[in-house]
């Protein structure tokens, strides 16, 4: 792997896996109970024994932003996931079966990817309610329709391959064709989109959450953090600043991981 | 650079090309111990290792190798072109006494296109598509010959007409879309010879197109070399041309010339096992149709046609097929029904062309085309490119439809079968394609493209899918070893045996085979060639073979259709056509065959 020698990629996976430990096991991370209010420390600056500072209740932030990996980590995977696997069966219907369908479809398409991604989303929220299931669904919802052009253009390229000609006077039944040869050989474009995807959705999610369309408090959720902290950046601008910073960084993390895995470069 | 030894060793071999007659000082060209290497990620890999040889003025040297030989390598190592990665690591290139690996860039370039000029192999990529043809010939001269605009343009359209092309005046002003790919072929080699070089190398200059083609294009090479007494390096992959054309010929086999001397030498009483054997295989050299091996001959009578086990699958219910479609089910050989496996009767097929400033013409793609594939014999389509063959082949094979006419198969007619009836004749009929690298899947192992026609109807269970497939893979003369590979890993001729396994799998009496060896290296097409004979005898399989080539047809088939322009100028056994052809475009094909000159 000749990725593994560029020092950029490496900090980025180093970023991603602290992120995914976070999410997956925050204990291991976490300094603190994220929950407990502690009186007599509110809004300390960042110090050993608290090393973002604590908010306004008395909470370690570090611990806060810990424990917000997983909800805000988890619910853009799954934007992702609800993105990447309605939009590739709807561009693999489309690209198939060709014709009529395929112009129907399409001019869908074209009207979800002509309305914002966050007002999709807010649509979604708004009417199957708050929280990050919900969230996520009306983030993936608002991707599916590039992914949905993606899959539909490499299917109309894989149509076209002589394997597949080869494959229908073999006998084979027009889903095999679509699930053996077409799906396979049409994914790897669509798995590199994905991963781009995934730092969009983070900051999608984030910046949704930081509305309030997320999960109530006091649950930790980055973009809620940094909302939170709104009220104290005259005094304490790090409780904003800081998972503000983290977003960032995470984000860049795995743009800069996804585009080795698009091979872009 | 060189040692002495090797540099010894290497003049003798240097003279033994031109014979005992040509002065040393009458080569233009002296290649000795020449040493070419490309670098890749596993260190550098040997292309061309210590091939000395010489060209005399005025003749031509072929060079005659199969893919991966170094023959393409040589023809850019000579005019120091060599693709990234490649560079000359020792030997010495003299064209008219100097020394070319020392000269610098400048001085190089001086000499290529003017000294020595270079004919590319494919037509269709090396003309500039946004520049008139005649401006591209004007450029050489220009920057060459110093000429002015006008003389130039003059100049230009003057060769244009000694290459051969009709109307050199409007031609001049087309650009290389308009023409046709013997045409692009015919302004190359005008560029190629527009300044009057010493040398031309010719790399594959005919390959890319059709025999009759192939056949002016060379003849205006030769007229070319006469005219101008130029050299040519004439680099071949099939030795029938080189056997034609060339005075001298170097066979090259990875990386080192094997065997060089005159045509005559060479191919009359070859020495080298290589030689020998790329003789043999040629197919414009062969002339009889292959006979079957004399183990497939045995493998036959042990198993009693129609036992074998591909056509007694287990797991297949005999009625499925019946129940499900419109297709009786085959029961093997011996239910041998009509003795006709196919027929076709007046098939019509056109296309609408949008012709250039609104409008549309109809092309008749196939006109009236009708012929029979008696049961278990070969019948073969011949022709060039746009004569209808494939589309024939296609509508044949149901996978495309015609407009008007019948195809029957086994005596039932199939012309609008659709849906599950389709498919179920895919049993009975299966198509191997003529490009290996697109047929089968990039992302599925080899034993899995194997089974596939068995999944598809559903035969046997993993275990057995895979037997058969290993079954198959012996068959087909491969080792199972193959079986978890990727078509990636395999070589053109073992992918397209792969294919031919493939379509054997379900058992299917008919095999439409759509120029299955033109995309291989001739000894490898004779071999598969020879693979094809012997599964007809031991499967009982009829073959519908459409090739542009007559010397493959020649190897195979027992009835001959000659096409052009959408129908069938003559029809007959393969011995008729071959031996007393009637019409006058057989006649051409037949003498345009390469290799006639030879033994």
């Amino acid at each position: 792997m000749t990725n593994l020698r560029k020092p950029g990629f490496v900090l980025g996976l180093i970023i991603i896996a602290v992120a995914i430990v976070a999410s997956l096991a925050p204990q291991l991370l976490a300094t603190h109970d994220p929950f407990e209010s502690v009186a007599t420390d509110r809004l300390l600056p960042p110090s050993a024994q608290y090393l973002f500072g604590t908010d306004n209740l008395g909470r370690d932030l570090y611990s806060r932003v810990i424990y917000g990996a997983a909800l805000s980590l988890l619910s853009a995977s799954l934007a992702v996931v609800v993105g990447v696997v309605v939009g590739a069966i709807v561009g693999l219907i489309s690209g198939f079966v060709g014709g009529r369908t395929d112009f129907i479809i399409m001019r869908f398409v074209d009207v979800l990817i002509a309305v914002p991604g966050v007002l999709l989303a807010l649509i979604v929220v708004a009417s199957l309610g708050f929280g990050p299931v919900s969230l996520a669904l009306g983030v993936g919802l608002g991707a599916a329709g590039s992914f949905a052009r993606v899959m539909r253009s490499q299917v109309l390229r894989i149509r076209s391959e002589e394997y597949v000609e080869a494959a229908r006077t073999l006998g084979v039944r027009s889903p095999a064709i679509l699930v053996q040869h077409v799906l396979p050989n049409a994914a790897r474009p669509v798995i590199a989109m994905a991963a781009l995807e995934m730092g969009t959705a983070i900051l999608s999610v984030s910046a949704l959450t930081f509305l309030g369309f997320g999960a109530p408090p006091p649950a930790p959720e980055w973009g809620a953090l940094v909302s939170a902290g709104r009220d104290y950046v005259a005094t304490n601008p790090g409780l904003s600043i800081i998972p503000g910073a983290v977003i960032l960084v995470v984000v860049l993390a795995v743009n800069r991981v996804a585009r080795s895995i698009g091979g872009d470069e | 650079m060189i040692e002495h030894g090797s540099g010894a060793k290497t003049g003798s071999g240097a003279n033994s090309v031109a014979g005992d007659g040509a002065a040393a000082d009458d080569n233009i060209l002296v290649v000795r111990d020449l040493h070419v290497s490309y670098a890749t990620r596993s260190g550098p890999v040997a292309a061309v290792r210590g091939i000395s040889f010489v060209v005399p003025r005025g003749k031509i040297v072929a060079i005659v190798g199969e893919s991966g030989s170094g023959k393409s390598t040589t023809s850019q190592a000579l005019i120091r072109r060599l693709a990234s990665g490649g560079r000359i690591d020792s030997g010495s290139i003299e064209f008219e006494g100097r020394d070319l690996g020392p000269m610098s860039e400048r001085e190089l370039r001086s000499i290529r296109g003017g000294r020595i000029g270079f004919v590319p192999q494919d037509p269709s990529k090396s003309l500039n598509p946004l520049m008139r043809v005649g401006d591209q010939i004007a450029e050489a001269l220009r920057l060459h010959l110093k000429l002015d605009k006008a003389a130039a343009a003059t100049e230009a359209v003057r060769i244009l007409a000694e290459v051969g092309l009709p109307d050199p005046d409007a031609r001049a002003t087309q650009f290389p879309h308009e023409l046709s790919g013997g045409m692009r072929q015919r302004v190359l080699i005008g560029i190629a010879w527009a300044c009057n070089p010493q040398l031309v190398i010719a790399d594959e200059p005919t390959s890319a197109l059709d025999v009759t083609v192939q056949r002016h294009v060379l003849d205006n090479i030769d007229e070319l070399v006469r005219r101008h007494n130029t050299s040519v390096v004439l680099v071949t992959h099939d030795l029938a041309v080189a056997a034609d054309r060339a005075d001298y010929v170097a066979v090259m086999s990875n990386g080192e010339i094997v065997e060089q001397g005159t045509t005559e030498q060479v191919l009359s009483s070859p020495t080298h096992e290589y030689t020998k054997k790329l003789v043999e295989s040629a197919p414009g050299l062969a002339s009889r149709r292959l006979t079957p091996s004399l183990t497939a001959l045995g493998e036959q009578q042990q198993s009693s046609a129609g036992k074998l086990f591909t056509h007694t699958r287990p797991a297949q219910p005999a009625g499925s097929a019946t129940a499900s479609g419109a297709i009786p089910a085959h029961s093997g050989a011996d239910a041998a029904g009509a003795t006709n496996i196919l027929e076709v009767s007046n098939l019509v097929k056109t296309f609408a062309l949008r012709r250039q400033g609104g409008g549309s013409q109809v092309l008749r793609a196939v006109d009236d085309v009708s012929f029979v594939v008696p049961r278990g014999s070969t019948f073969s389509i011949v022709g060039e490119s746009g004569s209808g063959k494939t589309t024939t082949a296609r509508i044949a094979a149901r996978i495309a439809s015609a407009d008007s006419g019948t195809v029957s198969f086994d005596g039932t007619d199939v012309t609008s079968l659709s849906g599950e009836a389709l498919r179920q004749l895919r049993r009975r009929v299966q198509v191997v394609y003529q490009n290996p690298f697109g047929s089968l899947d990039p992302k599925m192992s080899i034993e899995k493209i194997i089974a596939e026609p068995l999944r598809a109807f559903r035969v046997g269970d993993r275990t057995h899918r895979a037997e058969v497939a290993r079954e198959l893979l012996e068959h087909v003369s491969l080792s199972p070893s193959l079986a978890q590979r990727r078509p990636t890993e395999l070589s053109g001729g073992q992918r397209q045996r792969v294919a031919i396994a493939r379509s054997l799998a379900i058992g299917p009496e008919l095999i439409v085979l759509d120029e299955p060896v033109s995309a291989l290296d001739v000894s490898v097409q004779e071999q598969i060639l020879q693979l094809l004979v012997d599964l007809q005898v031991q499967f009982g399989l009829s073959y519908l073979f459409i090739s542009h080539d007559l010397g493959v047809i020649r190897q195979i088939s027992d009835h001959i259709a000659v096409m052009r322009s959408g129908k069938v100028l003559e029809a007959g056994t393969a011995h008729d056509v071959l031996a007393n052809p009637q019409h006058e475009y057989t006649r051409e094909l037949l003498a345009a065959i390469p290799g006639q000159r030879a033994v």
